[in-house]
């Protein structure tokens, strides 16, 4: 009995210190590819190159979900507000919604699942087919020439998407209650220019999408280039690139609004 | 400076607290191939990445020319890997391009030539492996053979001093076998380089290497030519050429005593 309370105790203690053990493991890994990150800015075609994998594929699919997402907000925004008789003010709760919240992190949480996962199953392949030992041995840092890339491309990448995703649904929001429901086309648009404000709003979704691109692609390439060299951990990898990116964004994302909106009247 | 390129003194090597190496010496010249056999795990692959310096060593060395690999810098560890060429178990070609461009990698990474010199070069590299029709394939279209030439004139790419190759027949078709064995052989005259071959291979390998290493535990338990290989009495290699499945090589992994383990079983059911 003694004994099995102190294996369990045992157990917990063990997954902690291997909880943080890794967490230390990749921060080094973070800060090896920074500091390898040169190669990647002297050959920006490496860069491009990732970027069309990761970003113009993923591109589809953040352009569909953002024009539903802005659907569904004119719906269901419009539904509420005309009890009021303020059904106007739509456009401005769709594009500060979108802006503010939804842009950044739906399109995390999509980029993460598309183009995180791909990166950490590339990265995790290769390294268990010896790819990346067959390019260390070339004299060709991994790193630098598989890792950084991949790496950049997703941190560029990332806040374009956001847009993308808020352009659209904003375009949705339009759809659903100027064209389809009949909202004055004039004071849907108005509206949301006098109330979305350029530094407060857009600059702050667009930092959120930074600090995402950066989370969401530095698990992805860890996860891949931590993963086992065989088929399960390679498949473990993928899963935990999604769902440790998932949490990250929803955590940060609470972080992030409290510093940049705490105090709104 | 002696005549030999390669020089491995005293290398000892373990995994934590699991010695993998003890004790290895070799010694390899230019224009030689060298096999090096062993069973499964006897750490074969461990020596060849101790040669690339992929892993320190915990004691004694290896020299490659005239410079010892676990000393050498980041940098100049590099430098030095350009003269290398490893070809890995399944050839580990880069999968998202073309028998080209992988044969072309090296060349683009590591000089500015012109692309129409790199076309050229990647051409004749590809020719000497008889696949100067494929380049235009991606590796996923490459039989296993296949993918193995073009892994080997990827690792040739630079003209390097020393190509080490791991297990370079497994899952190969006679045929194919002896086609990459006659390349192995034949690009090492070409070249003036040293080939050193981790097999298990003996009949192949026997007929195409000029001197022979067997590994068992941690040590080079046997070495010679392949004449002197066949002709041995040793119950070692004689085991290892016959392939018998008990003798020195024992057909059991380590383990407890077998009464004691079962006992242990009915102890905790
Ligand atoms: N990364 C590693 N960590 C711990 N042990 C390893 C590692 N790689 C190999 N080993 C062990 O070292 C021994 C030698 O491995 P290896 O050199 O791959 O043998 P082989 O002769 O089959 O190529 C094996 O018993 C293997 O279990
Ligand atoms: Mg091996």
């Amino acid at each position: 009995m003694r004994n099995r309370i102190v294996v369990s105790i045992q157990a917990i203690g063990h997954r902690t210190i291997d909880s943080i053990w890794r967490l230390g493991v990749a921060s080094r890994f973070f800060v090896w590819v920074l500091l390898k990150s040169t190669t990647s800015f002297l050959r920006f075609g490496l860069v491009v190159r990732e970027i069309y994998f990761v970003g113009v594929l993923s591109l589809i699919i953040i352009l569909v979900s953002g024009l539903f997402v802005g659907m569904v907000l004119g719906l269901q925004g419009y539904e509420t507000l005309q009890k009021y008789g303020s059904e106007s003010a739509v456009g401005t709760l769709v594009a500060l919604s979108l802006v503010r919240e939804l842009g950044p992190v739906m399109a995390a949480l999509l980029f993460a699942s598309r183009a995180g996962s791909a990166i950490t199953a590339e990265i995790g392949l290769m390294k268990a087919t010896n790819q990346l030992a067959a390019m260390g041995m070339m004299a060709v840092d991994p790193i630098a020439r598989v890792v950084a890339p991949r790496f950049w491309a997703g941190v560029i990448s990332m806040p374009f998407l956001a847009a993308m995703f808020s352009v659209m649904g904003v375009f949705g929001g339009y759809l659903v209650t100027v064209v389809f429901i009949g909202v004055d086309n004039g004071s849907f648009w108005s509206q949301m220019q006098n109330a979305v404000d350029f530094r407060y709003d857009i600059v702050n979704g667009v930092i959120k999408s930074c600090f995402f691109g950066v989370a969401v692609t530095a698990i992805a390439v860890f996860e891949g280039f931590d993963a086992p060299p065989t088929a399960e951990g390679v498949s473990g990898a993928t899963t935990r690139t999604v769902v440790t990116s998932s949490l990250v964004i929803l955590g940060l994302d609470f972080v992030l609004t409290s510093f940049m909106f705490r105090g709104v009247s | 400076m002696t005549d030999n390129l390669i020089e491995i003194k005293n290398l000892a090597f373990s995994y934590g607290t699991r010695p993998i190496l003890n004790n290895v010496n070799m010694a390899m010249s230019r224009g030689k191939v060298i096999a090096v056999m062993g069973g499964s795990g006897s750490g074969k692959t461990t020596l060849l990445r101790l040669i690339g310096g992929e892993i320190k060593p915990s004691g004694g060395h290896v020299k490659v020319a005239d410079q010892i690999v676990h000393h050498l810098s980041r940098d100049e560890l590099f430098k030095l890997r350009r003269k290398m060429g490893m070809l890995f178990q399944f050839g580990a070609l880069f999968t998202d391009i073309s028998v080209f461009d992988n044969v072309a990698f090296q060349i683009r990474e590591h000089t500015t030539l012109p692309e129409s010199m790199v076309r050229d070069l990647v051409l004749m590299k590809l020719q000497a492996v008889g696949l100067r029709g494929a380049h235009h394939l991606m590796p996923a279209e490459l039989s296993g053979g296949m993918a193995r030439r073009v892994a080997l004139a990827r690792s040739i790419a630079l003209d390097p001093m020393l190509v080490m190759y791991d297990e370079p027949f497994t899952g190969l078709d006679p045929i194919s076998l002896s086609v990459i064995g006659n390349l192995i052989r034949r690009l090492t005259d070409a070249l003036g380089m040293i080939s050193i071959v981790v097999t298990h291979d003996v009949q192949e390998s026997l007929k195409i290497v000029d001197y022979v290493y067997f590994l068992a535990d941690g040590v080079i338990a046997a070495q010679g030519t392949p004449q002197e290989v066949k002709n041995s009495v040793a119950p070692f290699v004689h085991q290892f050429v016959h392939g018998e499945e008990d003798g020195p090589v024992p057909f059991h992994y380590p383990a407890q005593s077998y009464q004691k383990d079962l006992a242990l079983e009915n102890f905790v059911a």
